[in-house]
C-alpha cells in the first residue's frame, strides 16, 4: 500500500506542478509571487509577496461522497492528492468568487448593474474544481451564471465587475454585460438557455479537426437539461466521438421550477441514454476536480460523457427573485450550514493541516482587498465613448462606411483592425 | 417549360449586353456547377473550410450542389449530419468561434427556422457582444425562396428576415457568376454570411468567361450589378426576380422604353449608391422580389429613398412588385399568380412612367 501511494505521488506531482503553475498564471492581477503561501511554523507573517515557494507538502484526501456512474465501469479517483499550494489556490478562488458575487449584488443594489445579474453563490466549487482540471488546450463554454467562470478563465475582477457596470474596463468593454464575458479558451456565457451546449459541441469538433488534443466542457443547468438541442448534441457528439464533456450543474431549480417539477428523470447524469455519465458532489471542489480530470481523459480517448454536478444556489435565480416562493428559507439555511463548498474545503484544509488558520485569514484579506479595488474601478470607470456604438458590428470588409443611426445613415462604423480568425 | 423559356430570354439578354466579343464564345455553366466549383476551390484553398449539413456527403447533396466533394475531400471535410438543424447549426457556429470556417448547408432555408436562434443570437451578435474578441466566420447556405409545387412550408423567401439583423451579411445570387463569386467571397469573409440560393436556378446555365472560372474570382459582398443599362426607368431585383425584370426590360424595349436593371446581389449591406446613381439618370424606380411585401427588400429600398436627397430625383412614386401577401398555394395556377411575373412588372413600369413614353 505505501508503495502504491508513492507511485501515485510521483505521477501526480509532475502533473500537479504543471496544473498549479498554469492556475497561477491564470489568476490575472495576482501573479504567482503574490499568491498566499503556507507559512512554516513560527515564521513571521510578513508580506506575502516576500515569501519564496517552498517544497510542497502533499496530502491524500478521500472524496467525501462517492461518485455515481452510468454506463461506466470505472469512475474518477476517490483518493486525490492535494498540495499546500493547490489548497491555498482553490481556497482563494472559492473565496474570490463568493466575494465577486457579493460585490455584484452590491453594485446591483447601487443600481450600477442594469438588467440581468445571476449569482452563483453556493456553486463555487463547481467552477473552481472544473477550472483546476483544465489544461491549456481545453476550453469552456457556459450559460448565464458565469461571473466566477470568467474570473477563473482569465478575466480580472475589474474585468468582471466593470462589465456588469457597463464600463469600458469591462472584459467585453461593457458591450456584453452579465451573461457575455469571454476570455482565452472561454467562449462565453450565453443568454439563450441550452444554446451554449451546441456551441460547445462545435468547439469540440474544432479541437478534433485541428488535432489540438483539447477537450471542451459545455456547462448547462438542470433547467436547460430539458432543451431539445442538448439531446441533438448528445447524439452528434457520440456519433462523431467529439472530445467534449456535457456538464450539468444541477442546482435543483431552473428559475423557480424545481428539478422534480421540470424533469421526468432528475438523474441528469443518465439523461444521455447511450452516453456514459458520472454524478459528482458539486459542493466538493476536490470531487469536481477529480471527476473533471477523469472526464478529460475519457473524452480524449473514448468520446463524450456527461458530468452532473449536484450543487445549490443560495441566491434567487436573478436579482429580482428573492428565491423564497418556491423553496423554504430553512432549506437554504440547511445547505449553507451543512454543504457550503467553502466551509467544507476550509475544514478539509484544516483537518489535514495543510493550511493554518493564519494562512486562511491572509487569503481572505487578500481576496477582500482585490475585490474592494475592483468595486471602486467598476463604480468610477467610464463607459465606452459614443463613437463605439457602431464598432464591432462587422469585423471588416463591409462596404457600408456608415451604419444607420436613429435617423439617417450617419453612424460611424468603426472597423476592427484585425480579427483572430 | 416556363423556366426554360425564361432562362433562354435571360441568357439572351445577358449576351446582348455583353461588351466583350470573347464572352460571346464563353462556355456555359449552371448555377449548381458554379456553386459546386466555388466550394471545391475554397475547400482546396483553406483546410479550415469544411461543409456540413443533411445529405451533403454520401448522397452528394439533396440538390447535388456538393456533388463529388465527399469523394474528393472525405469524411473530415464533408460531414453528413442527422436531421437536427438547431444542433448542427450550433455546432457549426461553435466551430467557427474556435477558428474553423464552416459552411453550414440547410437543405432549404425553410428549415433554417429550426436553427434561426444560432444564426442570429449565436452567429450575428457574438462579435459585438464580445467587443471584437470572438468573430464567427461561417457561411449558412442553401436554396431559398419559392420552389415549384411544394406548397407553403417549402416556399418562402428569407431575404428580409436575415437582412433585418445587424452582424449578418446576406447575399442573394441570381446567375452562375453571382453564385460562384459571392459564395467564394462569403467563405473567405470573417463575418457570418447567409447565402440565399434559388432552387429553380440551380439547373439554369449561363455563359461564363475565363475570369469567372478563375480560382481567385470573387464577387464583392455589398455591391450591386447593373445587368442592363437604360435611361428611362430603374428596376431593382434580386435572385430569380432578376430574370423577371430582364424579361420585362425586353418587353418594355419593344415599346421604346429603356429600363436599367439592377441585380442587388447583396441584400445586406445594401448597395444603395448604385440605385441612387441609376435613379439620378432614370428618375423612376420599381422593385421586384419574390418575397412578401410587408417590411421586405422593396420596402427598405423605398424607405431609403424617402430619407435621401435622391428622393428629389424621383418623378413618380416608387412601386413594389412582390410575392402576393398569402402563404404559397399548391395549385399550379394559384401558385403562378402568387409571384410577380413579367406582365406584372411591365404593367408596374408603365404605370410609374404614367404614359410619358
Amino acid at each position: 500500500m505505501p508503495g502504491m501511494y508513492r507511485d501515485a505521488l510521483k505521477l501526480l506531482s509532475a502533473h500537479m506542478r504543471q496544473q498549479v503553475s498554469r492556475m497561477l498564471q491564470r489568476c490575472i492581477g495576482c501573479t504567482a509571487a503574490k499568491l498566499p503561501r503556507p507559512l512554516a511554523p513560527g515564521q513571521p507573517e510578513t508580506s506575502i509577496a516576500e515569501q519564496k515557494p517552498v517544497v510542497q507538502e502533499v496530502r491524500l484526501v478521500r472524496i467525501a461522497m462517492d461518485f455515481k456512474l452510468h454506463k461506466l465501469e470505472l469512475g474518477p479517483d476517490t483518493l486525490v492528492a492535494l498540495t499546500a499550494l493547490e489548497a491555498a489556490l482553490y481556497l482563494r478562488q472559492l473565496l474570490a468568487i463568493r466575494r465577486l458575487e457579493a460585490a455584484s449584488a452590491q453594485l446591483y443594489k447601487e443600481r450600477l448593474v442594469r438588467g440581468f445579474c445571476h449569482l452563483s453563490t453556493g456553486q463555487e466549487a463547481c467552477a473552481v474544481g472544473l477550472c483546476a482540471a483544465l489544461r491549456k488546450e481545453d476550453n469552456l463554454v457556459a450559460g448565464y451564471r458565469i461571473h466566477g467562470l470568467a474570473y477563473l478563465m482569465g478575466a480580472t475582477a475589474v474585468g468582471v465587475l466593470s462589465e456588469l457596470a457597463g464600463k469600458s474596463t469591462g472584459c467585453a468593454q461593457g458591450k456584453g454585460g452579465s451573461m457575455h464575458m469571454y476570455a482565452p479558451n472561454f467562449y462565453g456565457g450565453n443568454g439563450i438557455v441550452g444554446a451554449q451546449v451546441s456551441l460547445g459541441a462545435g468547439i469540440a469538433l474544432a479541437n478534433k479537426y485541428r488535432e489540438t488534443g483539447g477537450v471542451c466542457f459545455a456547462l448547462y443547468g438542470d433547467g436547460a437539461a430539458n432543451q431539445g438541442q442538448i439531446f441533438e448534441c448528445f447524439n452528434m457528439a457520440q456519433l462523431w466521438k467529439l472530445p467534449m464533456v456535457f456538464v450539468c450543474e444541477n442546482n435543483n431549480y431552473g428559475m423557480g421550477t424545481s428539478a422534480w417539477r421540470a424533469s421526468s428523470n432528475t438523474d441528469y447524469y443518465t439523461r444521455g441514454d447511450f452516453l456514459p455519465g458520472v454524478w459528482v458532489d458539486g459542493q466538493d471542489v476536490l470531487a469536481v476536480r477529480s471527476a473533471a480530470r477523469f472526464a478529460i481523459q475519457y473524452a480524449q480517448q473514448r468520446g463524450p460523457l456527461i458530468m452532473e454536478l449536484c450543487t445549490y444556489r443560495y441566491a434567487g435565480h436573478s436579482m429580482s427573485d428573492p428565491g423564497t416562493s418556491y423553496r423554504s428559507r430553512e432549506e437554504v439555511q440547511l445547505v449553507r450550514q451543512r454543504q457550503d463548498p467553502i466551509s467544507r474545503f476550509r475544514k478539509v484544509c484544516l483537518d489535514i493541516s495543510i493550511l493554518s488558520e493564519q494562512q486562511l485569514r491572509i487569503i481572505d484579506q487578500n481576496v477582500h482587498d482585490e475585490m474592494e479595488k475592483a468595486i471602486q474601478a467598476a463604480r468610477h470607470d467610464a463607459e465606452l465613448p459614443l463613437s463605439h456604438l457602431g464598432s464591432d458590428v462587422y469585423s471588416h470588409s463591409c462596404t457600408e462606411d456608415k451604419l444607420r443611426g436613429v435617423f439617417g445613415h450617419n453612424l460611424e462604423h468603426s472597423k476592427a483592425v484585425c480579427v483572430k480568425n | 417549360m416556363l423556366r426554360s423559356k425564361l432562362s433562354q430570354v435571360a441568357c439572351a439578354t445577358q449576351r446582348a449586353f455583353s461588351m466583350s466579343p470573347k464572352s460571346l464564345a464563353a462556355k456555359q455553366m449552371t448555377v449548381r456547377d458554379g456553386l459546386n466549383s466555388a466550394l471545391d476551390d475554397e475547400l482546396a484553398r483553406d483546410d479550415r473550410v469544411f461543409l456540413l449539413g443533411e445529405e451533403v456527403a454520401q448522397y452528394d447533396g439533396a440538390y447535388k450542389v456538393s456533388r463529388g466533394l465527399w469523394k474528393k475531400y472525405g469524411d473530415k471535410r464533408i460531414i453528413d449530419t442527422p436531421i437536427t438543424e438547431m444542433g448542427f447549426a450550433g455546432i457549426a457556429v461553435g466551430a467557427a468561434m474556435a477558428g474553423l470556417r464552416p459552411i453550414c448547408e440547410f437543405m432549404t432555408f425553410n428549415f433554417s427556422m429550426q436553427a434561426i436562434d444560432h444564426v442570429i443570437n449565436s452567429a450575428a451578435k457574438t462579435f459585438y457582444m464580445s467587443a471584437g474578441a470572438v468573430n464567427v466566420p461561417i457561411v449558412f447556405r442553401g436554396p431559398n425562396g419559392a420552389s415549384a409545387g411544394v406548397a407553403a412550408q417549402h416556399s418562402q423567401c428569407f431575404a428580409a428576415w436575415y437582412a433585418h439583423c445587424p452582424g449578418l451579411k446576406v447575399v442573394s445570387p441570381y446567375d452562375t457568376e453571382d453564385a460562384r463569386g459571392l459564395l467564394k467571397s462569403a467563405i473567405r469573409d470573417p463575418d457570418p454570411v447567409v447565402v440565399l440560393e434559388n432552387e429553380l436556378m440551380y439547373g439554369v446555365a449561363f455563359p461564363v468567361d475565363e475570369k469567372v472560372t478563375d480560382a481567385d474570382f470573387l464577387v464583392p459582398i455589398g455591391k450591386a450589378k447593373i445587368m442592363r443599362p437604360g435611361k428611362d426607368i430603374t428596376i431593382v431585383a434580386h435572385s430569380k426576380a432578376v430574370e423577371t425584370a430582364l424579361l420585362s426590360a425586353a418587353e418594355l424595349a419593344k415599346k421604346g422604353i429603356e429600363a436599367e436593371i439592377i441585380n442587388l446581389r447583396s441584400i445586406r449591406p445594401l448597395d444603395m449608391q448604385t440605385i441612387f446613381n441609376s435613379v439620378r439618370k432614370t428618375h423612376h424606380l420599381i422593385t421586384v422580389e419574390n418575397g412578401w411585401p410587408q417590411h421586405g427588400v422593396g420596402a427598405e429600398i423605398c424607405a431609403r429613398f424617402m430619407e435621401d436627397q435622391a428622393f428629389f430625383e424621383l418623378d413618380a412614386p416608387v412601386w413594389r412588385c412582390c410575392g402576393v401577401d398569402v402563404p404559397m398555394p399548391y395549385a399550379k395556377t394559384l401558385e403562378l399568380n402568387a409571384l410577380p411575373r413579367e406582365p406584372d412588372v411591365t404593367a408596374a413600369a408603365l404605370k410609374v412612367l404614367g404614359g410619358k413614353k
